[in-house]
């Protein structure tokens, strides 16, 4: 073997070992988390009210709070973000207007969230007056949606042929509805995708709600109400660890954990599911 | 037909409003947070904000320099272990792995990112910090767990961006090397890598972005205390986790609380300089 064969065969078993690597790094994550936190989710964890001093509370408001908060940002962010992603892949033309949005997204995607839940802090805590919120939290939470879904919207429906525009407008139809009964319905499962990035983001997201939804939860759960504040699930888990009094905060931070994993999995699940159905039917 | 065309109008005007509506967004955010914290200027000076190394708010010391120390130390360590394994793991996944293997890869590069930043923090608090205590020394939190932790977290950002520049290098080059006899490892380094290098540089800038402004984990690991960063195993802090700390304990309008509101337009400024240079590394690539 020359040397070059022996740095060719060296170099094939450094890369292999690097993705091995990859993989027991991702193991030991979950391992620990999936196996001491599985345990401890049951009916009454889910479902019981925290406590601040007492061992033995659950998660069930933190749990509600989680979803509510989601979906929330995600109803305020999906219709603006997939709008202005139309916008930028079937009616911006280049230019400098073009430039600047783009940019904006850009920028926006890399803002930290940190500061985002402060300007949430100055608009919807203290401007606005409302206090911490549900719905402050959620309004400051689709700012974090946004780029994403943007971006995402604009690639699925670039990905659209440019035959399918064709077709339709050669048919005598407007730009809008060659955009709304052609290119979308195409483009959706691509846009879906993107839904699941987001939601899968959302539902762990911790420095955007801290000052925004704040730490506590209501009195009585499920509560409807988005003038309240609401703690998440995510933020329990910090809030627990950092300055709680309870005595049981590992196992109450464990559980969540490892709820938490499950509800990501479980929306990327059930939205992938229909979307394979549909990819297939398009076909 | 009139009602169609109406339709058509009103679609554009909709679509275009979202558009700006998203630029007015970021505009809103730099005007807000730099106003808040560009008034701390009234009260303390640049100079000690950006050089002291004391921040004592009760006494009206405000220096910044422990926390920005902090934040480069830990994404420094963060890239320094994510970048060359990130890099590995994708040209692995790009030229090396068997088609499986490359599924297997990409499943667990999506798990990393659905794993929640607090519970990378929780971990790292539990697992690592006392690993660290044990087997390297000192207190455990500190630079070095924070580095680790987010070296984890931005790992898949370097995986996935180098693992599409690799994919994105025109075969027929890579061919020619190795029709000349070029080795797989030779026609890689000589060939591949070069060619996608603006890319690859485009990943690693974004990770950095993602590692400066990561907040919850960053603040479980690093032991939250407001000093210069002495060892790789004693606490120190960053701008994110002192922020996060003590933002709720500040009034609104008090020097202590513009503070931190300039700690955080120094993070904005930081990202949107990150994104400037992606831009200008990308137009660089093409042009040659």
């Amino acid at each position: 073997m020359t040397r070059q064969q022996i740095a060719d065969r060296v170099a094939t078993a450094v890369l292999w070992a690097a993705g091995i690597l990859i993989l027991l790094i991702l193991a030991g994550f979950l391992v620990p988390i999936l196996t001491q936190g599985l345990p401890v989710i049951d009916w009454t964890f889910l479902t019981t009210r925290s406590s601040s001093f007492r061992a033995g509370g659950g998660v069930g408001a933190q749990l509600f709070n989680t979803l509510y908060i989601t979906a929330l940002s995600l109803l305020f962010s999906f219709p603006v973000g997939v709008g202005a992603g139309i916008y930028m892949a079937e009616y911006a033309k280049p230019g400098r207007m073009t430039d600047l949005i783009r940019l904006s997204v850009e920028a926006l995607a890399s803002v930290p969230s940190i500061v985002l839940g402060l300007f949430g802090m100055i608009i919807f805590v203290n401007y606005m007056g409302w206090g911490f919120t549900i719905l402050g939290g959620a309004l400051s939470l689709a700012l974090l949606n946004l780029p994403v879904l943007v971006r995402n919207t604009e690639e699925a429906i670039r990905g659209v042929p440019q035959s399918y525009r064709e077709g339709s407008l050669g048919l005598g139809a407007t730009h809008w509805q060659t955009t709304y009964k052609v290119v979308l319905p195409s483009a959706l499962p691509g846009i879906l995708t993107g839904l699941t990035l987001v939601a899968g983001r959302a539902l762990g997201e911790t420095a955007v709600l801290i000052y925004t939804a704040g730490v506590t939860v209501a009195r009585h759960f499920p509560n409807p109400d988005v003038m309240i504040a609401g703690e998440t699930l995510a933020v329990r888990i910090w809030s627990v660890t950092s300055e709680g009094l309870v005595p049981d905060a590992d196992r109450i931070a464990m559980g969540s954990s490892a709820l938490l994993i499950v509800l990501v999995l479980l929306v990327n699940f059930v939205i992938a599911l229909p979307l394979w159905r549909y990819r297939r039917r398009m076909r | 037909m009139d009602r169609v065309r109406t339709a058509d109008r009103i679609a554009r005007a909709v679509l275009t409003a979202c558009a700006v509506l998203v630029a007015l967004v970021i505009a809103a955010i730099l005007l807000f947070v730099g106003s808040e914290g560009l008034r701390l200027f009234a009260d303390v000076s640049p100079l000690e904000f950006f050089f002291s190394p004391v921040w004592n708010p009760p006494l009206g010391r405000f220096g910044a320099l422990p926390f920005m120390v902090g934040s480069v130390a830990v994404t420094g360590i963060a890239l320094l272990i994510a970048g060359p394994l990130g890099l590995a793991g994708a040209i692995f996944m790009a030229k090396i792995a068997p088609g499986w293997m490359r599924t297997v890869l990409r499943q667990a590069s999506n798990l990393f990112v659905g794993i929640p930043s607090v519970v990378y923090g929780y971990l790292g608090m539990t697992l690592l910090v006392p690993w660290v205590r044990d087997h390297v020394g000192g207190q455990g939190f500190g630079v070095l767990v924070a580095g680790l932790v987010l070296a984890v977290m931005v790992m898949p950002t370097i995986l996935g961006m180098s693992e599409d520049a690799l994919q994105a290098v025109d075969p027929a080059i890579e061919e020619g090397s190795l029709a000349l006899g070029a080795t797989r490892w030779q026609t890689i380094w000589d060939v591949t890598l070069p060619a996608a290098r603006p890319r690859l540089l485009a990943g690693i800038i974004l990770a950095f972005a993602r590692a400066f402004g990561e907040t919850t984990a960053v603040q479980m690991v690093i032991g939250n205390s407001p000093v210069l960063v002495r060892s790789l195993t004693s606490g120190t802090s960053t701008l994110t986790s002192q922020i996060i700390m003590e933002m709720g304990q500040t009034p609104p309008g008090s020097p202590w609380n513009r503070a931190l509101f300039m700690m955080a337009f120094g993070l904005l400024v930081v990202s949107l300089l990150m994104i400037l240079l992606v831009r200008w590394v990308s137009n660089r690539g093409v042009a040659r």
